[in-house]
């Protein structure tokens, strides 16, 4: 079971507001949706390993050689706020 | 030529190639078809072919469709999000690009779950596609716009993401064939992250012939994406016309329970239609495989919930107006997000946090490794699992949007192979109450050949007709 205070817990976490009402509804979601998960906790699963990549990659760094790239431009054009070359955002300090 | 979009893709391409159809022609006909959408399956559709199009190249112009989560340069690409709502990326995925660079253009974007986490195609933020062989029915998801693009016609052939089932699952409920190739095989470069260790792009089409063609102009290793090894052997188109010597495994645990009587019905007819073209059909074993879908719906979470924390209303997307940093980030992500993507954050971030990772994550990834060896054991007595791809047909819309457990059960049966990161390929197989069910053919990791050529064999001797507008 998760409860209220979970919820508003891991919402914090995730930097997600919640609405009042989706708080109570996450909550019986969220539970209902753990208790099938947690039946693999009847597994035995003493010495298995965890699976890390599914594919065997052996050579996975590329070599590290300078090329152009996206232009200052390019990569603030999508921002919903820009200022002085550099993304904008409000103060971190509550106005 | 009469109608140029009767023509399978491969069809197409020949028709070009022997001076019977022009590629502006063929482009113009589906233009015009997916403008005139009925189903909402597309989001945005080109004007245009490219004018900078290699005219020799091996594809010929066929136009593409693209699943609206791959990054393409100037053309909206929203993932099926509110959040990411007119935004046009500064590049485009490397497999849009080597498509377009092997002759085939971009038609047009196409409508998807909201970052691909859903299998209706309902948690769209520009609403559900209508599957074309009854419109009061879903067409699966999360590649549910390009599914029903292909089936309708409107498009010759799509691009679609698989994480747990996202090609293959609507490919199924649509009728057309829907292929996941090995992990690896093809880069991820460009496509708006869901679960990195999971989603593979792969290709959605009229026949198997469309889907090795599409296919072997996808696969290769990128610079761009680590994960990426590319194919051993080039894709080649199949001619396979039996089935002598193939062994095929039944796993137990997912071709009973849980599956519609009509489904199985039109499942165990094609065993026999494998049967009649000497394959040999057996029961097998997957004994982790009813532990999957738990798995996955901790490992997916987890790794979207981590992808996800870039939509923060700084450097694209939608932002929503607060007085304060954390604000600014929590009111975006409020108002930005639909319930189901929502859901699964909370999820992926709780299975995280502190006090709860072995016995969520650590468990689920151990888990991952049983299912991966359940089918490495498979693979030493047969060539491939087969299962129905879906446990039903496709269902009325809101039927399951109350219920997200029910939902997730759509997923039953292709996420054991996603956990496992082998191929997997759907093709039509028969009707169950007039709506068409898939036909699932797994391999072990880099078997595409081999896929293709038994679903092709499968395919000549069923006969299914993949047009919709004749059943109606």
């Amino acid at each position: 079971m998760i409860d209220r205070d979970q919820v508003l817990h891991v919402a914090r976490l995730a930097r997600l507001q919640l609405s009042e009402d989706e708080v109570g509804r996450m909550a019986a979601e969220l539970s209902s949706i753990l208790d099938h998960i947690e039946k693999i906790g009847e597994l035995d699963l003493e010495g298995v390993a965890p699976t890390s990549h599914v594919v065997d990659v052996s050579h996975a760094l590329r070599a590290d050689e300078p090329r152009p790239s996206l232009s200052h431009e390019q990569a603030l054009a999508s921002a919903p706020a820009v200022a002085d070359g550099g993304f904008l955002v409000p103060s971190p300090q509550a106005g | 030529m009469s109608d140029p979009t009767t023509l399978t893709a491969a069809q197409a391409v020949a028709a070009i190639e022997a001076g019977e159809l022009g590629a502006a022609e063929l482009f113009d006909a589906y233009r015009v078809r997916a403008g005139a959408d009925e189903l909402n399956a597309f989001l945005w559709v080109a004007d245009a072919p490219p004018t900078d199009a290699p005219e020799d190249a091996p594809l010929r112009g066929v136009p593409l469709g693209v699943k609206d989560l791959f990054c393409t340069e100037g053309v909206p690409s929203q993932a099926g999000s509110k959040i990411l709502h007119g935004y046009c990326p500064p590049y485009t995925a490397t497999v849009v690009e080597r498509l377009a660079r092997a002759g085939a253009p971009l038609l047009g974007k196409l409508n998807q779950d909201e970052f691909a986490m859903g299998s209706s195609n309902e948690n769209s933020a520009y609403g559900p596609v209508l599957n074309p062989w009854d419109r009061s029915r879903v067409p699966g998801g999360s590649s549910g716009g390009s599914a029903a693009a292909v089936a309708a016609g409107m498009a010759p052939w799509a691009l679609g993401t698989d994480t747990g089932g996202s090609i293959r699952q609507p490919a199924a409920l649509c009728g057309i064939v829907g292929l996941k190739p090995t992990y690896g095989s093809c880069s991820r470069y460009g496509m708006i992250a869901f679960a990195s260790s999971l989603d593979q792009a792969g290709p959605l089409t009229r026949d198997v012939t469309d889907s090795a063609l599409l296919l072997g102009h996808m696969v290769g290793e990128d610079p761009c994406d680590a994960t990426s090894v590319g194919h051993p052997e080039a894709i080649r188109l199949p001619q396979r016309r039996d089935l002598d010597g193939v062994r095929l495994g039944v796993p137990e645990e997912l071709s009973g329970e849980g599956i519609e009587p009509g489904v199985l019905e039109a499942f165990h007819a094609a065993l026999d239609r494998a049967r009649e073209l000497g394959a040999s059909v057996q029961p097998c074993r997957l004994p982790h495989a009813p532990h999957a879908l738990s798995a996955y719906y901790v490992l997916a979470p987890a790794e979207c919930s981590s992808n996800l924390a870039r939509f923060d209303g700084v450097r694209y997307g939608v932002r929503a107006d607060a007085d304060d940093l954390v604000g600014m980030y929590t009111a975006t992500r409020h108002d930005g997000f639909g319930a189901e993507v929502k859901r699964r954050i909370m999820l992926g971030t709780y299975a995280l946090s502190s006090g709860y990772y072995d016995a969520y994550y650590g468990r689920a990834q151990r888990v991952r490794t049983k299912i991966a060896q359940d089918f490495v054991a498979a693979f030493e007595r047969f060539d491939f699992v087969v299962t129905p791809t879906s446990p039903g047909v496709a269902f009325q819309l809101g039927a399951k949007t109350a219920d997200p457990l029910a939902m997730y059960l759509n997923d039953y049966c292709t996420v054991p192979m996603s956990l496992a990161g082998i191929p997997a390929i759907s093709i039509p197989c028969g009707l169950s109450e007039g709506l068409p069910v898939g036909l699932q053919i797994a391999g072990p990791a880099f078997s595409e050949n081999a896929i293709l050529d038994a679903a092709f064999a499968l395919e000549q001797t069923i006969g299914f007709d993949a047009s919709p507008g004749r059943v109606a």
